[in-house]
């Protein structure tokens, strides 16, 4: 891939705590990624269009209201329903261990919890985009 | 002479010190607080830049809004809380007061805060999560079961549908026989911050002004023991921003909204009494105490010099204190419950009027009934054991405390000067002011601990190889389906007719200057519900889109 790789930051549901996604796009954007960032109040609908509009690889969903188990497979599935699963979708934000195996069986890539650096974010997302673009090269 | 010789003790003190210094340089240079004020090795009177003695209940003050303090009452011990359905969180409400709490504070949920009923399609996912679901009156009459609202006070953290959820209150206190002028509590009203830092806006600034000094208005004639706003830095300190930038922006807040109540014809003595104000205490002990007073002192010269107010209450400023839920980790919880206690006696140091200490857990869930125990345990055992509420101001006279105080009152006043100047907080918010600020500081704190230079234990430093997650509550999913049960059930039992014709009122009322609560109040006594009263203002007001 000769581009930056592009990552919208989204905030899916009602939460308003975007000290979180703020941080991340501006750490990803340091890391010299193209970073599109939402805003609040995203429905998954809005959240996919914007991610298939703006040709991005990867989705970052941040959610600390407990509404990730709902919002965030959502996401996953319009992409499925839209022909554009090869976003990769990662998540972060206020969520309980015994949540992420449900949530990566969903089709969510990996999950930052409190306490990740933004370097470990970053280092995940461009092997994920490696990985990916080796997949569809071999 | 005195003086003199004090001068040649000290330079003897530090050319001792710095030959010590060679041998073994400090642990920093230079130490700052939060802030990034300069801590210095030794403060002596020399730091005092105020000369004049403050006495606790006098103007400005500094030490404290009453001559006696803790001595006569403690705090109030109001612990935030509410989840699921109203009747699971009216059992909290019990659970807590048997617990001895003192006063209550209710979190709602999400879609409750944005003003969508439960089956709204926006409501996905949030119904009862971080907070219990109100939709109706029906809802809040339940949330209140067996409470006497004579009897207790309590806070609601409302921002945009305050109104409402006011009118509810009122509403049920008439229900139990209790008449609105003896109601006591608080909502929380402050819209500024949700637009600078914690996102549950509706309206754009100016009717969102509108609402804010009708409830003014109304309550200065209808619920005179009533708080009827909490001027809010809590959410702006959570969403990055220094102590110094949580007094000023927090005190710029306030200043429009006492312009705003003096524009709408209000007096000043007639509203601000009730003003109110809610802090962090976050991690830096010396630093949090001192911005407490510091706030106290600033905002008690800028109604007078500026608004002229003459009362004495609408000079005190009187403030809750939550314990700063940024700072808790989600690596070795247990750990928490020590922030906690710290933070929390800053709070008590600082003069607060009322404290919630946050549960050991929440930086992984809401807590479950033990973690929230043991946090109110945390204020009763600084209440009754500790013995720092014995005195009025135990550190007042401290150098480096009252040094603290100054510097921050001092840093405070000049960010406010700068607002002013941008035309105040309304058009510093829509600039994208203070937004900017608190993200600049966000990110700063993130290389720091990122770098290491700022230690958070057992996250950056003494960390566990393995580590358990102890067990956490979890809200029912199936709460969703019950409460759009509950709200089908009560519309379909309602007198239809009714609700229109209460809607069609609150909307003509709307495009003019009336107040609206009566409108409101009107409205919910008819069963009509927050998303459809929020629902009829969207259609009138229109909705903020953020900057």
């Amino acid at each position: 891939m000769n581009r930056p790789i592009r990552v919208l930051v989204a905030k899916p549901g009602l939460d308003g705590h975007d000290r979180g996604a703020l941080i991340i796009a501006q750490a990803l954007r340091d890391e010299g990624m193209e970073v599109i960032y939402t805003g609040l109040r995203q429905s998954p609908a809005q959240i996919v269009a914007t991610a298939i509009q703006e040709d991005v690889d990867v989705i970052g969903l941040s959610c600390l209201s407990g509404a990730h188990n709902e919002l965030f497979p959502e996401v996953v599935r319009l992409l499925r329903e839209q022909g554009a699963e090869d976003i990769i979708v990662v998540g972060g934000g206020v969520i309980p261990q015994a949540d992420i195996p449900f949530l990566k069986e969903q089709g969510i890539a990996e999950i930052f919890t409190s306490g990740t650096t933004t370097k470990e974010t970053a280092d995940f997302i461009r092997q994920a985009v490696l990985d990916r673009e080796g997949m569809k090269n071999g | 002479m005195e003086k003199e010789r004090w001068n040649e003790r000290i330079q003897k003190w530090e050319e001792k010190t710095e030959t010590l210094l060679a041998k073994s340089p400090e642990r920093k240079n230079p130490f700052t607080t939060l802030s990034g004020i300069e801590v210095k090795r030794l403060y002596t009177k020399e730091d005092r830049a105020r000369e004049d003695e403050e006495l606790p209940g006098e103007f400005p003050y500094t030490r404290g809004i009453r001559p006696t303090m803790y001595r006569s009452r403690l705090w109030t011990m109001r612990q935030y809380a509410g989840f699921g359905t109203a009747e699971e969180t009216n059992q909290r409400f019990h659970y807590l007061l048997k617990q001895g709490q003192t006063g209550l504070s209710v979190a709602f949920d999400l879609p409750t805060q944005i003003g969508y009923d439960s089956d709204d399609p926006m409501a996905t996912g949030e119904v009862g999560k971080v907070g219990v679901a109100i939709d109706s009156l029906q809802d809040m009459e339940a949330l209140f079961a067996g409470i006497p609202l004579d009897k207790v006070s309590t806070s609601m953290t409302i921002n945009a549908p305050a109104a409402i959820l006011l009118a509810m209150y009122i509403a049920v206190g008439e229900k139990q026989g209790v008449k609105p002028h003896q109601l006591r509590g608080t909502i929380q009203n402050d819209i500024l911050k949700e637009y600078v830092a914690r996102g549950t806006y509706i309206f754009p600034p100016k009717p969102s002004m509108r609402l804010i000094t009708d409830i003014f208005a109304y309550c200065a004639k209808e619920v005179p023991k009533w708080n009827t706003i909490s001027i809010s830095g809590y959410h702006i300190r959570e969403a990055g921003s220094t102590a110094v930038q949580e007094v000023a922006f927090t005190l710029a807040n306030g200043i429009a909204y006492v312009e705003a109540a003096l524009k709408a014809g209000l007096e000043v003595d007639q509203f601000a009494p009730r003003l109110s104000f809610f802090f962090n205490a976050h991690n830096h002990f010396f630093e949090e105490i001192a911005k407490f007073r510091a706030a106290r002192r600033l905002w008690a010269k800028i109604m007078r010099e500026r608004f002229h107010a003459s009362n004495e209450r609408s000079l005190q400023l009187r403030f809750h204190t939550q314990t700063g839920g940024s700072t808790l980790t989600a690596q070795q919880p247990d750990n928490n419950i020590v922030r906690v206690t710290l933070q929390a006696l800053a709070a008590v140091l600082g003069g607060t009027q009322s404290l919630h200490t946050n549960s050991r857990d929440e930086a992984l869930a809401l807590p479950t009934e033990e973690s929230a125990r043991i946090a109110l345990r945390t204020q009763q055992i600084i209440a009754y054991e500790s013995g720092v509420a014995d005195t009025v101001d135990p550190l007042g006279g401290s150098y480096f405390i009252e040094a603290l105080t100054d510097q921050i009152e001092q840093a405070a006043l000049e960010y406010i000067e700068k607002i002013d100047a941008m035309g105040g907080a309304v058009q510093a918010i829509e600039q994208g002011f203070m937004q900017g600020e608190i993200r600049r500081t966000a990110l700063d704190t993130q290389r720091k601990i990122e770098s290491g230079e700022e230690v958070v234990v057992g996250v950056n430093r003494f960390r566990l190889e393995q580590e358990e997650q102890p067990g956490l509550m979890r809200v029912d999913p199936q709460i969703a389906t019950q409460q759009i049960e509950k709200l089908k059930r009560v519309r379909s039992q309602r007198d239809a007719g009714k609700v229109k014709a209460c809607l069609d009122r609150l909307k003509q009322a709307a495009q003019t200057s009336e107040n609206l609560m009566p409108r409101i109040l009107e409205a919910v006594k008819a069963y009509a519900t927050v998303g459809e009263i929020c629902h009829t203002l969207r259609g009138v007001f229109g909705e903020y889109q953020s900057v």
